[in-house]
């Protein structure tokens, strides 16, 4: 094997392939903690708020919203990207493992996979529930039909369509296949019936020969080639939403590599505020040691010099091009204007914040980790918030240039996404090893 | 087990089975039976049906009620279902005249336009006249029966005993009064005047809530004749005006803003303008449009008349009476005004007999009377007298009244003394009212004899002399009510049939005035299709200035600016509500204010540097002579003036104008200068407006783009000179659309526009526009798909003001189309970007991506839902809603479709008539609706064709142009005619 850069002890103690099978599927057999039916209760909660909002939005109509005749995407918009943002650290860990050769990263990709398939459906659910007519969602499938209607390619916003869902297929195939070997593991380790035929059922009669490993091993590697692209494409997508419209501040052709890297950006900080949290959770620590939070921190050190170098381009260019609508759009209403707050607490938390990990002893403390991942998850919001409002609510004609706040129903969809976040993690760390242990065991010789 | 008998020797057999087990067959088996292709039974047959009839129950249970629509039994032969039929009619109500075309389709009126054939409207029409439609279907205000005290009385009994207390009251020796706004209608003043003979004891008294009397009594003064002349401002190069609002509200808006246009419209043939000058304290839709606009609270106006009268008169060699000295340079204007003699108006809006009297001295000095000022033709309005009101009032008070009337007027309401007369009322045994819908003044009434609505009336009026126009019924009266005039014919014991008197009348009065025809029959018939009769009398009118009432006057109005505070209020209408008759009109709340944007409110207009003296934010209530009203700070608003809009805070108009803004009617008062604030403060509560616009500046863009008259006239693209560039840098890659058949296209010419906004309820009574009512506004949903952007430039104390109206601009290049997923927005082959509202589901990325931001989102289902309970929530009042465009439902994206069902029409009216297409066949109804004829639309394919003409004019340019989305709506320059 091509020996990595990075090198450390992937596992920190030595120990044999049983004990390490213990340790990882505890969380599975033990009995359920009490945080965990508090986690479970407040996110139903949230999950009512949500569903309440959603009721509303179906029922009464999206006027429920905060939305304007001028500022068309609100909050269903920022959320929408800002889960889109989260849901890329999956993938993205999962190339970084396959493809890159980044074996550290093999301990941590289950659980980044996991979030970004529940941020994924978080995020789908936006862009269904802010069409005004959501129950005719379906015109825009390019399918044929007795009405001869057919759907226009010109719209990014079917690209979105398209990338989106190839995106969740995708992630959710990676994430299902490369839980087989574990499902058997549980299939083998289960104490009733009922649940080793569910994990039977789903492990597809793993057996664990050498031959299963190779079309196991095969089979990721290919589905890892064919995830890469889709990482990048997705958010890229998504970008283009903005980017092919002719509004100051979103028609940049910057505005994809930025998203991207922006996505890479806050998917690794909430894997990170999520490990930080199951290694508190769990006694996991040998598996998820300090090297790996120190890695999480290198890229997130990257991408916050990229988007802080990205504010700055464009500033830069806004200035530099003449136009005035961008140079009003990103030096008035922006840095200096009505939106300057949220401006600032962006570039703070985005460009500022994620500095203090050149610094060993911030990387090595567990509450500034903490801290700045949630700090950058919040900066990643704001940037959203401004990309979106900023440019919606002062664009050309300053006739039409608006407010904007949301609503309860606005803020009830967005805490009901969390609930199905966390809902959904929190099912995910109690019947699936939230480690993959079969990886962990084929690398744990490395460093040793 | 039980033991078995067997009835028959088969049942003994092994392989039998009873019948009637093998008959019960599931249902399931039935169907697989079926399938089986088996032939199936009579049973069978028997079940499916009961199948059938059941899912069919089922299904429709869950269907909408089915509407039926009935076809006619015997069709009228002029009617074609689908098709509209026009009336000419006339609005008229008290003051407010217009001469209209009525369209009707299926037998319901729907829309109102301007008579093109009446030379004094001109052909447009206000607001209130293109809402004045709504009201007719007003289901939940409108008085649908004769009422006693509330109880349902029929016609004959009401009848019967007011004729008795007509006749009591004379005999008793009591009072009879019938109160009525200014009457343009000789009609019916002739049939008051034949009830006064023959109930002695009635009285008609003739109050208008905003009044012109002062123009009247002041010429009869200066020139010994009670007339108000006419006003001919196209004949006008320099316009003076102190405070007349003549573009929006003062006296014939309609008629002065198409005569003001005239001489603001610019070509390369006509590069000449009139210059107008405005005094005023609060912005209003006039001033807005000065060339110079001087904000000076009202005592200093009134000041600034006498000065400019002394100035006037010592150049002129006229006596000189001493007058206050003002800041105001009165000796420049006084020359400006006599080097322009005969060609010079100076107007004055204060109801104030002195002023008017300077006024017309003024006017006599500039020789305006035979030139400007059209004596020989006067207008008829303002023919109330505040001095019979107030005897009527004194005379109820005393008990001395037995029967009081009142006709379109609501003095409960809009009378200052409101309260007085109220209880007077008490001391009246019988009160009578004719109102079409709720007032105040109704409600406290005895009997309601609800007249009919304008659009269910025969009529005829007289807004100037020799300028008749008839009224005529477009429906059948909707409720159990009856015109007025009838009433009165039916206390005359006469035929109740106001039709043939109207009729008789006409023969008797208006056929002897004319040659054209020799039978009566085929004069009436032709005059009431045409709507307008004109003819060539004139008033003898002697200019012979009386000096003694200009002495007199200065001297009065000296002792009453004497008395003038510090700070001072003045009370205006608005172009929506008026004095208040319009209040539950729900377009014409929602329609923004011309100069705030506020909709569904008035306020206080407080100057700025007032408000930050004051540390007043905008909403802020206070209390000015105990009247509590929310502020707004105004720029251009005169310093200690604060300007406040009648019309509003009715108590019983409806649910729609119930309690929405405050009654400014109750600052109103007799002292000698009505005008001080005695007393004001804060009362710490907010309010928050519902403005359709909240940012006023143009943050330096080209938006409007403006110049001065000097500079046009050396180069005709003054203002315009970024466009060359724009147009040099316009490169593309991509091959346009190609448009063989037609393109159309639309040119505002922003010189003419003056920012009434009745493009902007003509826009909604012709597309179905939905009212979404004040909160909805505060979101920003205001669902116009027309509207009118105002900036401010310059100065915040006395700033210039532009308007700019933008609908669709129907980009060839247009920045929605290509971001819809479902090409619910596409564009036509003659440049129209359309919307098929069918195909959209509502992402609203054509909203975030149109840079006019001109789409609306149907943010709620708007009709049928309680939610907003306007016109579109009932039976009645969705009877307005245009056959021709679709209602929108909840979700969807819309805009403006350069009325393509009038283009669709306009075509297929060619075609059957198999001609080809001319310029002016098809107007969308804000072009048409338009008093200033500023909105042109054609086919730009047409070289002959006024767009294609116009698009050419230097002063063109496209809205953001620099976009490259090569918008087919076309904006003309602004010039105003001013120094530098």
């Amino acid at each position: 094997m091509i020996a990595s850069g990075i090198r450390w002890p992937m596992v920190a103690a030595t120990k044999s392939n049983n004990e390490i099978t213990r340790e990882l599927v505890a969380p599975n057999e033990e009995e359920l903690p009490i945080w965990w039916y508090v986690g479970m209760g407040l996110g139903t909660l949230m999950l009512a708020y949500g569903a309440w909002a959603f009721y509303m939005s179906l029922t009464v109509g999206i006027g429920t919203w905060g939305l304007t005749n001028s500022v068309g995407w609100g909050w269903d918009i920022i959320n929408f990207v800002w889960w889109i943002g989260i849901g890329h650290a999956g993938t993205a860990f999962t190339i970084f493992f396959l493809v890159f050769r980044q074996r550290w990263a093999a301990s941590i990709n289950r659980t980044a996979e996991a979030m970004t398939v529940f941020a994924v459906l978080c995020a789908a659910l936006f862009p269904l529930l802010h069409m005004g007519r959501p129950w005719l969602a379906f015109f825009i499938m390019p399918y044929p039909n007795t009405r001869l209607l057919w759907v226009n390619f010109n719209s990014p916003l079917l690209w979105d369509v398209f990338a989106i869902s190839t995106y969740l297929l995708m992630s959710i195939t990676l994430w299902y296949f490369g839980m087989v070997p574990d499902l058997a593991t549980m299939r083998d380790r289960a104490k009733n019936k009922v649940s080793r035929a569910i994990y039977g059922f789903f492990s597809m009669g793993w057996n664990g020969s050498m031959i299963a490993y190779n079309r196991y091993e095969t089979l990721t590697r290919i589905l890892g080639g064919l995830a890469a692209p889709l990482v990048i494409s997705v958010h890229t997508i998504v970008a283009l939403d903005f980017s092919i419209s002719i509004l100051p501040g979103w028609h940049a052709t910057i505005l994809p590599p930025y998203f991207f890297v922006g996505a890479i950006f806050s998917g690794f900080a909430m894997v990170l505020t999520i490990m930080i949290l199951l290694r508190k959770a769990f006694k996991i620590s040998d598996f998820i040691t300090d090297k790996h939070f120190d890695a999480i921190t290198n890229v997130l050190k990257f991408g916050s010099l990229v988007i802080g170098l990205a504010y700055a381009i464009e500033i830069f260019i806004a200035w530099y091009s003449g136009v005035e609508y961008e140079m009003y759009t990103f030096l008035n209403a922006r840095a200096t204007g009505s939106f300057s707050t949220a401006f600032w607490i962006m570039v703070f938390c985005n460009a500022i914040a994620p500095q203090v990990f050149w610094f060993k002893k911030a990387r090595r403390n567990v509450w500034i980790l903490f801290t700045v991942s949630i700090i950058i998850n919040i900066g990643m919001w704001f940037e959203r918030f401004i990309i979106l409002i900023s440019s919606l609510a002062e664009d050309f004609l300053p006739s039409s240039w608006t407010d904007y706040s949301p609503t309860l129903v606005d803020i009830g969809i967005y805490v009901g996404t969390f609930g199905i976040f966390i809902c959904g993690m929190l099912l995910f760390i109690r019947f699936i090893p939230i480690i993959a242990v079969n990886e962990v065991k084929a690398f744990k010789k490395d460093g040793n | 087990m039980e033991k078995k008998y067997w009835q028959s020797i088969e049942e003994t057999r092994a392989d039998f089975k009873p019948e009637a087990e093998e008959k019960e067959t599931s249902m399931m088996e039935v169907l697989a039976n079926e399938a089986n292709d088996k032939s199936s039974s009579r049973r069978d047959f028997l079940k499916w049906c009961g199948i059938s009839f059941f899912s069919a129950t089922v299904i429709s249970a869950c269907e909408n009620p089915v509407k039926k629509a009935i076809p006619y039994l015997h069709q009228p032969e002029t009617l074609t279902p689908g098709k509209a039929s026009w009336y000419a009619s006339s609005l008229v109500d008290g003051n407010q005249f217009c001469s209209v075309l009525v369209k009707s389709r299926d037998g319901r009126p729907i829309k109102i336009e301007g008579n093109d054939l009446c030379k004094f409207t001109g052909g447009g029409t206000n607001a209130i006249t293109q809402a004045s439609v709504l009201s007719l279907y007003d289901d939940g205000a409108r008085y649908k029966y004769p009422t006693k005290n509330g109880e349902k009385i029929n016609w004959e009994a009401a009848d019967r005993e007011i004729k008795k207390a007509l006749q009591e009251a004379g005999e008793k020796g009591k009072k009879c009064y019938l109160v009525t706004p200014t009457l343009l209608s000789s009609s019916a003043t002739e049939l008051i005047t034949f009830l006064k003979a023959k109930y002695p004891a009635l009285e008609f008294v003739s109050w208008d809530t905003v009044s012109y009397e002062a123009i009247r009594q002041a010429h009869n003064q200066t020139f010994n004749i009670p007339a108000i002349p006419d006003y001919h401002f196209d004949k006008a190069e320099l316009i003076v005006s102190f405070s007349a609002d003549f573009l929006a509200t003062w006296l014939a808006p309609v008629s002065f803003a198409n005569r003001y246009a005239k001489t603001r419209k610019l070509s390369d043939t006509k590069k000449t303008m009139s210059q107008h000058i405005h005094f005023e304290a609060g912005m209003s839709v006039t001033g807005s449009n000065a060339d110079e606009r001087i904000a000076v609270k009202p005592s200093t106006e009134l000041e600034i008349i006498m000065e400019l009268y002394n100035e006037m008169a010592s150049l002129t060699g006229n006596p000189v009476f001493s007058s206050p000295a003002t800041d105001f340079d009165t000796k420049t204007l006084a020359r400006e005004i006599l080097s322009k003699k005969g060609k010079a108006i100076i107007v004055c809006g204060h109801n104030n007999e002195e002023a008017q009297i300077l006024i017309n001295a003024i006017n006599h000095m500039a020789e305006s009377y035979g030139n400007t000022l059209d004596n020989a033709q006067p207008l008829n309005f303002g023919l109330d007298s505040k001095e019979a009101m107030d005897k009527m009032i004194e005379n109820m008070e005393g008990g001395n009244t037995e029967l009081v009337m009142f006709y379109k007027t609501n003095p409960l309401y809009n009378h200052p003394k409101a309260d007085k007369i109220k209880e007077a009322m008490a001391n009246v045994p019988i009160s009578v009212s004719f109102a079409t819908a709720k007032d105040e003044t109704a409600k406290e009434c005895t009997y309601i004899l609800p007249d009919n609505h304008y659009l269910e009336s025969w009529g005829e009026a007289m807004p100037k002399l020799g300028t008749y126009t008839l009224m005529q019924p477009v429906m059948q009266p909707i409720f159990n009510t009856r015109q007025f005039q009838s009433s009165l014919l039916a206390w005359m014991d006469m035929d109740t049939d106001y039709h043939a008197y109207i009729k008789t009348f006409a023969e008797r009065t208006l056929f002897p005035k004319q040659n054209e025809y020799s039978d009566f029959q085929q004069f009436w018939l032709n005059t009431l299709q045409a709507g307008v009769f004109v003819t060539d009398e004139t008033l003898n009118f002697n200019i012979n200035l009386s000096q003694v009432a200009i002495s007199d006057a200065i001297a009065r109005l000296k002792n009453k600016t004497s008395t003038a505070g510090d700070i001072q209020f003045m009370t205006h209408q608005n172009v929506a509500v008026a004095d208040g008759a319009y209040a539950n009109n729900p377009w014409l709340q929602e329609l923004p204010d011309p100069v705030t944007k506020i909709t569904w409110d008035n306020f206080a207009a407080i100057s700025p540097k007032f408000a930050d003296e004051n540390r007043l934010k905008d909403g802020d209530i206070i209390s000015i002579n105990g009247l509590e009203i929310p502020v707004a700070a105004q720029p251009g608003q005169a310093y200690g003036c604060i300007s406040i809009a009648l019309g509003y805070g009715r108590e019983y108009a409806g649910k729609v104008g119930d309690h929405t803004g405050v009654n400014a009617f109750r600052l109103l008062n007799d002292k000698a200068f009505p005008w001080n604030v005695q007393s004001w403060e804060k009362t710490g509560s907010g309010y928050e407006f519902a403005r359709s616009q909240t940012h006023h500046s143009m943050e330096g863009r080209h938006i409007v783009r403006e110049s001065t008259l000097d500079k046009y006239k050396e180069n005709s693209k003054a203002g315009n000179e970024i466009r060359d560039y724009h147009l040099k840098h316009m490169v593309t890659l991509y091959p346009g659309h190609k448009y063989e058949g037609h393109h159309w296209a639309l040119m505002v010419d922003l010189n003419a526009c003056t920012g009434c906004s009745t493009c902007v309820i003509a826009c909604q009574a012709e597309n179905n526009t939905p009212v979404v009512g004040k909160d909805e506004v505060r979101r920003r949903r205001i669902m116009h798909w027309m509207r009118i952007d105002r900036y401010y430039t310059g100065d915040a104390e006395n700033p210039g003001v532009v308007y700019q109206p933008l609908m669709c601009q129907h980009c060839d290049n247009a920045p929605c189309e290509n971001v819809c997923p479902v090409s619910a927005t596409n564009h036509s082959h003659e440049g129209i970007n359309q919307m098929a509202y069918n195909r959209c589901v509502g992402t609203k990325y054509c909203i975030n991506n149109c840079p006019y931001k001109v789409r609306r989102f149907n943010w709620f289902q708007y009709a049928k839902n309680d939610k907003f309970d306007y016109h579109m929530n009932s039976d009645l009042g969705r009877m307005i809603l245009n056959p021709d465009v679709t209602v929108r439902e909840r979700g969807v994206v819309e805009k403006c479709s350069f009325c393509i069902q009038r283009i669709q029409e306009g075509k297929l009216k060619a075609k059957n008539e198999r001609r080809k297409l001319k310029d002016g066949d098809i107007t969308p109804a804000c072009a048409g609706s338009c008093p200033s004829n500023a909105l042109v639309f054609g086919d730009l394919n047409d070289p002959d064709s006024r767009v294609a003409k116009l698009v050419k004019d230097p002063r063109n340019y496209h809205l953001l142009e620099e976009l490259h989305t090569l918008p087919t709506v076309g904006y003309l320059t602004k010039i105003r005619n001013k120094k530098g």
